[in-house]
């Protein structure tokens, strides 16, 4: 397309063309989904339509996430919105028949509430759904993420036009900066101010990059919008390198994200077939390329200037923060670094304009955020809710409480660089400065919940032992403070520790906050401060009476088989692969501690909860 | 095992022969090879015109290349923070005295190479494994064995 008359000519028509009231069945195909079979129910529906000939009547979509992924793979009906869960295969027939054609409910594939039992037809009132704000991710599951005419149809590249018509790029900017939006992969700094020391800065050529390396442990929310709205990254893209003035950009994914990445080169193929990257974007003077570099795997490169090293071919090593990207990035020249789902948002603001988007959440944090609520919950999935909305709300009424009547503990956020809330808090209002006085922070928005089985002194080794693997070694506070904190954190777990670990501790998280050289340093002692602060007494417990409470340390715990309870079945013996379970068929059996590697395989093998931990 | 050199030219002539290409060759050297042999990466070198080290460097950084030739299966247990919580560290523990390998390694008959990795984003499947590109999900010591059962 070479003019932007086209591209709203083409939007009508295809609005004109698609009829709103023709059953459509839109199954959820994103990696969760897949992983659970959703490629065979679109597939076993494809089938049927045409054995049964019905192609033109009704329409199969694969769609991006739909976020529940608890209850995968999920199939939307419309016009209806009739929403099935947990759908097969062998469904396909019975869905088609019955509810496409006949517009009749199938009872047994409708959501129902764990506690009140009551089934809920339609998606947006089930409770996972209906207490979330989807401005960003709800659009994921109306359009087929490779079709580039989907994303049109609903509106898309509409922001790119009414940029390249009517806006400046210092308005732009200006648009950016009063709608309040913030960094949404971690840091939280302005994105409006950020792009204006990009214009500002004297280079040669400017970049404008994605990253979306998301390396947090536990947050998928960038996988999910690349792998269901790619257009609506791009497009984002596009309006940063038109107010930046960049004609080249890159998008940093990670190599464990295969569907992400084979749904983005699609999209930036067709967005190229249309004019809409490439030279003189849709006719006008703005000329944006995008390329895809796939990371190699090291967690430290979602830092910025490591992720520049990294697509310069280099060794991912961050640098000093004082030299600024914005002035000095990739190449040497100005670059302005986003997170995927902070490019996201930026259509949205332009389309609906920036006092609309500043009504949506705190004073400090405006708009909405897509959090990945998993762990010990009963609804796992990504949700997206206004800032300011409490702990309380995303855990309880969205996520559904804690599973198998536990106790909740605490919640992680911020993936290593956070820290573990406690149940105080629940009803803190999240936003980027509330999280970060809690001594967490915001992150990528993962949100790990912990219930009474987990262990917060292993769940601080776990981080730290991560980050020790992953540090890149350049800087030595956090290449030492980390090993040395792993040690200390090791020996407590161990059943070794020392009354002065506690006091040491504290002493290297200082050292690590105050003279490592990137954030990954500086904020790798999160997770211990935090647990350290609000759960003391489990350290304690690790020190002084050599116990674990949650009963997870191995070295603190023993197996053992209730003889009045085993039935003999035989299940721990086979399960075993150490063979320390011994003992005749339906007789009692015994345990060799001295054999036992404490795997737990006779704990899980156990139906008669004969295997216990002490 | 013979390298083939005409497949590692082809793959740099695809990407081009500049520095920032580096990880992208590397990478399709990987998927096609299995591992980064060091004939290859001379080949690399060349014709980036890199040094050998800096090759070495970059193939020694980052956790997807591998410097030794890897199982025809590659087993990946997911170790990200949902998983642990749910006992990921586990399911680890019990396929390496299963295999009879650390973490890391390839089994002597060159059938399974056994890694952790950082979160795989499904978290709902947790505590979840991949094999080659296969998800299994909400596995446990029993489920594992019928699994690996498939692949022997």
């Amino acid at each position: 397309m070479t003019s932007i008359s086209r591209l709203h000519d083409l939007r009508q028509s295809l609005q004109k063309s698609r009829d709103g009231n023709k059953p459509c069945v839109t199954v959820c195909a994103g990696t969760g989904c897949q992983a659970c079979g959703a490629s065979e129910v679109v597939e076993r529906f494809r089938k049927e339509i045409s054995d049964r000939s019905l192609a033109g009547k009704v329409e199969v979509r694969a769609s991006g996430c739909h976020g529940f992924c608890e209850r995968g793979p999920l199939a939307v009906i419309r016009p209806e919105m009739i929403c099935y869960t947990n759908v097969e295969p062998s469904d396909v027939a019975q869905i088609l028949s019955e509810t496409v054609l006949e517009g009749k409910v199938i009872e047994r594939l409708l959501y129902q509430d764990p506690v009140t039992k009551e089934r809920v037809i339609h998606e947006e009132d089930i409770p996972f759904y209906k207490f979330q704000r989807r401005i960003v991710f709800g659009r994921n599951g109306e359009i087929d993420p490779t079709e580039i005419d989907d994303y049109i149809a609903i509106g898309g590249y509409q922001s790119i036009e009414k940029v390249l018509s009517e806006m400046t790029p210092e308005e732009v900017i200006e648009t950016v900066k009063r709608s309040g939006l913030r960094g949404r992969g971690g840091g939280g700094f302005p994105t409006g101010m950020k792009w204006e020391s990009c214009r500002r800065a004297i280079g040669k050529e400017k970049f404008v990059i994605c990253n979306a390396d998301e390396g947090d442990p536990g947050a998928y929310m960038d996988r999910s919008l690349l792998e269901g709205n790619p257009h609506s990254v791009l497009e984002g893209m596009l309006i940063g390198a038109y107010a930046i003035g960049s004609e080249e950009g890159y998008v940093y994914v990670r190599n464990e994200y295969p569907l992400a990445v084979s749904n983005l080169t699609r999209a930036i193929e067709q967005a190229r077939e249309y004019g809409l990257l490439g030279k003189n974007v849709l006719g006008s003077a703005l000329t944006f390329h995008v390329k895809i570099s796939r990371g190699g795997g090291a967690f430290v490169c979602g830092e910025s200037t490591a992720l520049m090293a990294s697509l310069e071919g280099r060794v991912g090593e961050p640098r000093a923060k004082y030299v600024h990207t914005v002035e000095h990035g990739l190449w040497d020249q100005p670059s302005n670094l986003n997170n995927v789902e902070t490019w996201a948002n930026v259509p949205i603001i332009i389309t609906r304009g920036a006092e609309w988007y500043a009504s949506i959440g705190t004073p400090g944090s405006k708009g909405t955020k897509i959090f990945s609520l998993v762990g010990k919950i009963n609804n796992t999935g990504l949700v997206e809710v206004p800032m300011g909305i409490t702990l309380r709300e995303i855990i309880y009424d969205i996520g559904g409480g804690i599973p198998g009547g536990k106790r909740f503990k605490a919640v992680q956020t911020g993936g290593p660089s956070g820290g573990c809330i406690p149940e105080s808090l629940l009803d803190l209002p999240i936003d980027f400065d509330r999280l970060q006085e809690a001594g967490s922070m915001m992150g990528s928005g993962g949100m790990i919940v912990m219930d009474e089985d987990n262990c917060m002194v292993d769940v601080a080794r776990y981080f730290i032992r991560f980050l020790q693997e992953e540090s890149c070694g350049k800087c030595t506070p956090c290449r030492e403070g980390l090993d040395q904190m792993g040690e200390v954190l090791t020996r407590i777990c161990a059943g070794e520790g020392r009354e002065e670990d506690l006091r040491l501790l504290d002493d290297l998280s200082r050292a690590m906050i105050d003279t490592s050289l990137c954030g990954l340093g500086s904020t790798a002692p999160n997770p211990v401060l935090s647990t350290l602060r609000y759960f003391r007494d489990e350290y304690e417990a690790h020190i002084r009476d050599r116990r674990c409470p949650a009963r997870v340390c191995k070295a603190l715990i023993t197996y053992a088989i209730d003889p009045e309870k085993c039935t003999g079945c035989g299940a721990c013996l086979r399960a075993c692969p150490a063979n320390a379970v011994t003992g005749e068929k339906k007789e009692a059996h015994r345990l060799d501690v001295e054999r036992c590697v404490k795997c737990g395989a006779c704990y899980q093998a156990c139906k008669f909860e004969a295997v216990s931990i002490q | 095992m013979q390298t083939d050199l005409q497949a590692v030219c082809d793959i740099i002539e695809k990407h081009g022969s500049q520095q920032a290409s580096l990880i992208g060759i590397l990478q399709d050297i990987q998927a096609r090879m299995s591992y980064l042999p060091r004939k290859a990466l001379v080949q690399v070198s060349k014709s980036l015109d890199v040094p050998l080290p800096r090759i070495y460097e970059v193939a020694t950084f980052y956790r997807a290349f591998s410097l030794e030739p890897r199982g025809r299966h590659t087993i990946q247990v997911c170790l990200g923070t949902a998983c642990h919580v749910r006992g990921g560290v586990r399911v680890l523990d019990y396929l390496e005295s299963r295999l009879g390998v650390k973490t890391g390694e390839t089994t002597k008959n060159l059938v399974f190479s056994l890694e952790g990795v950082n979160c795989l984003g499904a978290c709902a499947l947790g505590p979840m494994m991949v094999i080659d590109s296969k998800y299994f999900g909400h596995i446990n010591t029993n489920k594992i064995e019928s699994i690996l059962k498939k692949y022997r």
